[in-house]
């Protein structure tokens, strides 16, 4: 019998760890022989801990588990979940990235391979640089941080251009609130991302990758540090990959708490031990990044869906999607929320459905107020655009932002008003100080809707304008996206703003 | 199965210490090295110590200015050393859908701490978070390491105590 505890971060918060020493210890005083297996998370973080029971091959889930029902689920005794494929919430997704997660010890390499990993890389060995970058810009990946640039062009862009010393640069620097996704992958199938920057160092032609994790993830941090270790030992880093004549080697380093080091070129400037400020561009990091070498940066998401492509054709990635963005999303369902947790999916799903049917809507059983979706700097919709289909142009077209993909759940019980001001107030916080509209925008901002809050109407105009200056205006996506949540929120409930309804057409 | 950090007493910060850690961490190319100095000094030490400036900026062949701008920049790196526990609590968007901000309120009232504060008798430092990546189980907290969700401020108060002990509550797989 073997006994699957994840060891996610998410799960460990839930009391993971006590309920695998709880089952630990029963089994023993059962004089059970259980193999205690700490895996990854299945996502559904509203059933963890969640523990999957394997007898003859077959897993079967029970959650939320307490330590106190060890002896009653090690006895057959407690009420099972089935199997985790016949969940709804599971089984309606499409697993591409996040397939390998929660099914074995994230650090297990002989496992992994074993479940289909290792077959990327391999691909990828046997093809000329040109050819894997063809199937990445075939398959339709964009860059999954949030700006959606297609990461083929990218990849050609790097391959390209002259210089030596080319680097892989992963950013993990995963701060938009309601976003754990690439925690989660981290967590739970790190050489998945390893071998995902292994391909990119082939196609590109770099032989050094960084993995910039946020000092917020000390799970995550010690995760991906012992998988770098036991892959190089296993031939997926280190001068002879799978036994080829290719190298590539990996490090990790930690960012220090800045919000704004996930903007590509602050972090570059990060890992050059530089404050992290925003560079203007060009120079594009893809020809001159990292100490002015060429330079691909990814978020985690992006690079961890490339083995996929490699291993089964950009036509079985690109089959997914909606118009121009094409594959799957991993979907974070977050904040107030009935079910939450990661849903990978085809792009398309309206918002609705995720937040309705998916999500269950709220954790309190209260009408759902608003969602934000894409992190601190992204846009509240009200349910009146539930019909907004979940894609890069369409989310866009409803004046937001897909970003991260995380969608934030609020109920009726939201103030939007101070939600607005939080917005600005952390890109006041976090704004780098390179660019005027958001330094200092940042600041008048917070005071403006301060003003409009204690009643002064006539701000309105005012803080309008100043979002206009923000958003044309900030070198990059903290000032220049801190007006989505703002204006989103004015718009959309101005009586949160102490304003008359009217407002909402003067508005707009 | 993830590193906490040292819970104090902390070693004296004496040059000789400063350049141990420092000459460990230096290299590489440019600057690059002086975040991974950082993390490292005040892993050791339990903060970033004043002396360690003047040593940096030769080892590393920039300004001392230069070095000063980079610890102050970013928001981890403290001038003093912690609390014996460091609680940071979650102020972000997902934490706030669930009642973050009047938790933090109750948290900050029972314990006496602003934000940022350390107790008189050195046992905890309060400190806010943007963001854990536990936004599905709301609100979210971490001590030293150890995260904790769907929190409220007993529990809070509960894991304090339980830490105080010694007991971290970190299975070791």
């Amino acid at each position: 019998m073997r006994v699957h505890v994840p060891r996610d971060a998410a799960a460990r918060a839930l009391g993971a760890d006590d309920v695998a020493r709880a089952l630990a210890a029963e089994a023993e005083r059962m004089g059970l022989r259980a193999e205690i297996v700490r895996t990854g998370s299945r996502g559904m973080i509203w059933l963890e801990p969640l523990v999957e029971i394997e007898r003859d091959g077959t897993r079967i889930a029970y959650g939320p588990v307490r330590p106190e029902d060890a002896r009653a689920l090690l006895s057959g005794r407690m009420e099972a979940l089935g199997r985790v494929e016949d969940i709804p919430f599971f089984a309606r997704q499409t697993r591409l990235t996040f397939a390998r997660v929660g099914l074995n010890d994230p650090l297990d390499l002989a496992a992994y391979g074993a479940t289909g990993g290792l077959a990327g890389l391999a691909a990828a060995l046997a093809l000329k640089p040109e050819a894997i970058v063809e199937a990445v810009r075939d398959s339709g990946l964009r860059g999954r941080g949030g700006a959606g640039f297609p990461a083929g062009i990218k990849w050609e862009t790097v391959r390209t251009a002259p210089g030596a010393g080319k680097v892989i640069v992963c950013n993990a620097d995963e701060g938009d609130s309601g976003s754990f996704a690439d925690r989660m992958l981290m967590e739970g199938d790190p050489f998945l991302l390893i071998e995902g920057m292994a391909i990119a160092g082939i196609a590109t032609g770099a032989e050094r990758g960084i993995v910039y994790i946020r000092s917020e993830y000390p799970d995550a941090i010690a995760t991906m540090q012992a998988a770098i270790a036991r892959a190089e030992s296993g031939g997926l880093l280190g001068p002879r990959l799978l036994g080829s004549g290719r190298s590539f080697g990996l490090e990790v380093r930690v960012g220090a708490g800045s919000y704004v080091c996930g903007e590509e070129t602050a972090l570059l400037n990060s890992l050059e031990g530089k404050r992290g400020i925003v560079r203007a561009k060009p120079p594009l990091p893809a020809l001159s990044g990292l100490f002015g070498r060429p330079t691909l940066v990814h978020n985690v998401l992006t690079l961890a869906a490339v083995p996929f492509i490699l291993a089964e054709g950009a036509a079985a990635y690109a089959r997914h999607g909606l118009g121009r963005s094409r594959g799957t999303i991993p979907v974070q369902l977050a904040g107030c929320v009935a079910r939450g947790g990661l849903f990978e999916t085809g792009m398309g799903l309206s918002l609705g459905t995720l937040v309705d049917d998916i999500a269950g809507g709220t954790a309190t059983g209260r009408p759902v107020k608003a969602v934000q979706v894409g992190g601190p700097l992204g846009a509240y919709f009200g349910p009146e655009h539930f019909d907004t289909p979940f894609g890069y142009e369409e989310m866009d077209g409803a004046g937001g932002i897909l970003g991260h993909a995380g969608i934030t759940i609020f109920d009726d019980s939201a103030d939007m008003g101070r939600l607005a001001r939080f917005a600005m107030e952390f890109c006041a916080l976090e704004s780098c100080g390179k660019c005027t509209p958001c330094r200092i925008g940042a600041v008048r901002g917070v005071e403006t809707i301060e003003r409009i809050l204690e009643g002064d109407a006539t701000a309105v105009p005012l803080l309008e304008e100043l979002c206009d200056t923000m958003r044309d205006g900030s070198l990059c996506a903290l000032g220049g996206f801190a007006p989505y949540p703002v204006l989103s929120a004015l718009r959309g409930w101005p009586g949160d703003f102490g304003l008359p309804p009217a407002n909402r057409q003067a508005a707009e | 199965m993830s590193q906490k950090g040292p819970r104090g007493p902390w070693p004296q910060a004496t040059e000789a210490a400063l350049d141990e850690v420092i000459v460990a961490h230096a290299g590489g190319e440019g600057a690059g090295a002086l975040l991974p100095i950082l993390h490292a000094l005040q892993a050791r030490f339990g903060h970033v110590p004043d002396g360690s400036v003047p040593r940096i900026a030769q080892a590393l062949n920039i300004s001392r200015a230069e070095v000063h701008g980079v610890i102050t920049f970013y928001h981890d790196f403290r001038a003093q050393p912690p609390g014996r526990q460091v609680l940071r609590l979650c102020r972000s968007e997902a934490c706030l859908a669930m009642g973050a901000e009047g938790i933090a309120q109750d948290v900050r009232d029972r314990l006496g701490l602003a934000w940022g504060e350390t107790s008189a008798d050195g046992a905890v430092t309060l400190e806010p978070v943007y963001c854990l990546g536990l936004c599905a189980c709301a609100p979210a907290a971490m001590l030293d390491t150890r995260p904790l969700g769907r929190v409220g401020s007993d529990a809070l108060l509960a894991a304090l105590a339980q830490g105080a002990t010694g007991d971290d509550g970190e299975a070791t797989p």
